[in-house]
């Protein structure tokens, strides 16, 4: 069975030192970490910039690249439905002045609670 | 104690109201049909009382429809008892997804710009807030699992106040933002003959500029301070864009004007009315009442100021 | 919820339901009385008036491009009308041989975009609006224009607070002067908020609004107190407004009296809390009882 996870983290910058933006719908970039190759991708967030309606576009755009948990700080309303409607988990993390790097490693030693 | 003082000392402009004596009914016209449209750029001026005045004393001798366009918040039918004798549902257009034909594609959520859909490996999610029935989705799909439901954004009431008054209420549900068609839908039932009194929201968006749609002229209310003043400017900027005569009313009055009457000057808008700040009317208006209800004398005054509307209409 | 200071920035937004309650004054008088490093945002921008009574020297601009507009290019319409038919929102308007989009009304949809035949329609971003970023006695102010029609929303409000976020991170406090109603704008301003001060009056629908704005706010999870201003217009009025907060366990932190002195002050470009009123002193006490209710302690500096 295949246990890769994919993980999400919203981020002020495409690379893993940059620091996590605390934002989930409008945060400029999600870096996603594959638990199976260890690697980040750092995409551009399509949605940051929309008109309205951006947590669900975001959570559409997670679906589409298979993410599976989401770290986040903050999430609203309609986001967390759509999240929760694809199967994404939602854990919490709000340390403060952390990088994509720092939030990554909490996830893998277990440390986040879901929201 | 009803007050008739005004604090407004004689400016030396012509505020036409305090020189008007009222038309007797033979004056006024059945057939008239006048839209007046009562704003302001900011809230807490008054427009509200303004308006539910207005059309109150005009309708002892014309037909009025006074109609709530404020429809995140309408309050008008706060100033009158009566329950609604008709209501109405306002629906949008919004997609239904039929699952059986739905590939699952995600076409549809890529085009809408809005975010209302989602779409999982084996779901659809629709946000309905979110939705602005454009009706894309359901052209875009080449499954043809979109379908047009109507959906309930908000309600209209009307009531009968007497034979010539009557107030439609527009009603958006909380939550949701396609306030334009509800107040669309307000107009559309309140075309009657005689006057039309639009109570618009407060500022100068789109709810405002979709109420403003066909006004033969505009009353703006101020307020006398910095505030009135320079959100004043900004419901001008509206009016003058749209190409309505404007007209003002200085609410909330304590006499120093003189900024405003300044600025109206400049722009040509005459200052129909003064209205001074008065304990007496905070309190008739706090208890739901009206002043022009309590009191002729201000009922004489919003008669004439809906003479003074008329014939700035006429001399334009 | 107890707030720490002394290096979290605490985030208020002052709101009020509708406009008119006072609340662009309370707000600057905080500014003033609170003794601590802030930030300012003004959110309400369809009639953005902190301006007028902080006095800010813009030092910075800068466009707000926030809607999305349908562009038809006429060399390549050949007037078919098909998007005119399909648009929703009346925005195609046609003399009989030109299709123009009318941007007042486009909604960005992309539905004729979507339908043109001749591909002669591009979704264009138009700038509605100004960004500034100023400086004022109190702290840097961010503030916004935008141009007739255009509407306030999620998306603008956002970016303003997240510049003042961004660029004043030691600051202690970040005071917001939140939108009217309970749309779009007032969520996207209440939405990572700490703690949210609404402003209320005791008129005929003042209650209601404030009922709305509550049921609207409590979803955000940010610890809400109630303040009464001009409440000697209307005491039974104010009573009730006390015990519909009193049943819904929302701590009413003052109530400020109706006072002239508080327009004189405007007038003359100073806030109210420069002199000493009725006004000011209960803005006085209104902030020690904020800083008590939210458990916030000394803040640092």
């Amino acid at each position: 069975m295949d246990n890769t996870r994919r993980i999400c983290i919203p981020s002020s910058g495409p690379e893993t030192g940059d620091l996590v933006d605390d934002r989930f719908g409008r945060a400029p970039f999600f870096m996603i970490y594959d638990t199976g190759t260890k690697k980040t991708e750092g995409h551009k967030n399509p949605a940051c910039d929309g008109m309205g309606g951006v947590g669900p576009k975001a959570a559409q755009f997670l679906i589409t690249h298979g993410v599976t948990v989401l770290v986040a700080e903050r999430v609203g309303g309609n986001a967390l439905e759509a999240l929760k409607a694809g199967g994404i988990a939602v854990l919490l993390f709000d340390k403060k002045g952390a990088t994509v790097g720092d939030a990554i490693e909490a996830f893998l030693q277990g440390e986040l609670g879901e929201q | 104690m009803p007050s008739k003082h005004f604090s407004r000392v004689n400016s030396g402009n012509s505020d036409l109201p305090f020189s008007y004596v009222p038309e007797t009914s033979d004056n006024i016209d059945d057939t008239l049909i006048m839209k007046v449209t009562v704003a302001s750029g900011k809230g807490g001026t008054g427009k509200s009382m303004v308006a539910a005045n207005l059309a109150w004393a005009l309708s002892e001798t014309s037909p009025v429809t006074l109609v709530d366009c404020d429809v995140e918040e309408p309050n008008l039918h706060l100033f009158f008892p009566q329950d609604p004798i008709e209501r109405e549902e306002v629906t949008v257009p919004v997609p239904s997804i039929d699952l059986d034909r739905c590939t699952f594609c995600g076409d549809c959520a890529g085009f809408c710009a809005y975010g209302a859909l989602l779409v999982t490996k084996d779901r659809v999610l629709f946000f309905p807030d979110l939705c602005h029935s454009c009706g894309g989705c359901s052209l875009i799909c080449l499954a043809g699992a979109i379908k047009e439901t109507q959906r309930s954004i908000g309600t209209l009431t009307l009531r009968h106040i007497s034979d010539r008054l009557h107030i439609v209420t527009g009603t958006l549900q909380e939550g949701d933002v396609l306030a334009t068609k509800v107040i669309r839908e307000a107009k559309r039932i309140a075309e009657r003959p005689g006057w039309i009194v639009y109570d618009a929201s407060p500022g100068t968006s789109c709810p405002v500029v979709e109420t403003l749609q066909g006004s033969d002229l505009c009353l703006l209310v101020t307020e006398s301070t910095p505030f009135g003043l320079h959100d004043l400017e900004l419901a001008y900027s509206v009016t003058s864009y749209m190409g309505i005569p404007s007209g003002v009313v200085i609410n909330l009055s304590d006499g120093r004007d003189k900024e405003t009457r300044a600025f109206c000057e400049e722009k040509e808008i005459p200052v129909f009315a003064t209205i001074p700040f008065d304990r007496w009317i905070a309190h008739v208006q706090g208890v739901g009442d009206l002043i022009s209800r309590r009191d002729s004398f201000w009922k004489d005054r919003f008669i004439a100021l809906g003479m003074a509307c008329c014939s700035r209409v006429e001399e334009l | 919820m107890l707030l720490e200071s002394g290096g979290a920035m605490i985030r208020l937004a002052v709101v009020s339901g509708k406009g008119g309650t006072g609340k662009t004054v309370i707000t600057g008088a905080i500014a003033h009385v609170s003794t601590c490093s802030k930030v300012m945002v003004d959110c309400d921008v369809d009639a953005a008036n902190l301006e007028l009574i902080l006095n800010p020297k813009v030092i910075e601009r800068q466009e707000f491009a926030g809607m999305d507009t349908a562009l038809i290019d006429q060399a390549a319409c050949t007037a078919c009308g098909i998007c005119a038919g399909a648009c929703r929102f009346d925005a195609i308007k046609t003399n009989g041989t030109s299709f123009v989009v009318c941007s007042d009304h486009c909604e960005g949809c992309g539905v004729c975009r979507y339908l043109c035949p001749s591909y002669a329609i591009s979704m264009r971003r138009r700038v509605c609006g100004e960004i500034f970023y100023s400086q004022t006695h109190f702290g840097n102010l961010v503030h916004a224009r935008l141009t007739p029609g255009a509407a306030n929303s999620g998306l603008l409000v956002g970016i303003i607070k997240k510049i003042a976020l961004e660029r004043n991170s030691d600051c202690d406090l970040l005071l917001v002067d939140g939108p009217p109603g309970i749309g779009c704008p007032l969520i996207s301003t209440v939405t990572g908020m700490d703690a949210i001060l609404a402003v209320t009056e005791p008129s005929i629908s003042g209650l209601h609004d404030l009922e709305r704005l509550i049921r609207v706010c409590h979803p955000l999870s940010a610890d809400i107190a109630v303040v009464i201003n001009k409440y000697d217009l209307n005491i039974p009025g104010s009573d009730s407004i006390r015990v519909f907060c009193q049943n819904a366990g929302i701590p009413v932190v003052g109530q400020i009296p109706y006072d002239e002195s508080v327009m004189d002050a405007v007038r003359k470009g100073r806030l109210v809390t420069e002199y000493d009123s009725p006004a000011a002193q209960a803005i006085h006490s209104l902030w020690d009882e904020i800083l008590s209710t939210f458990g916030v302690r000394a803040f640092a500096g």
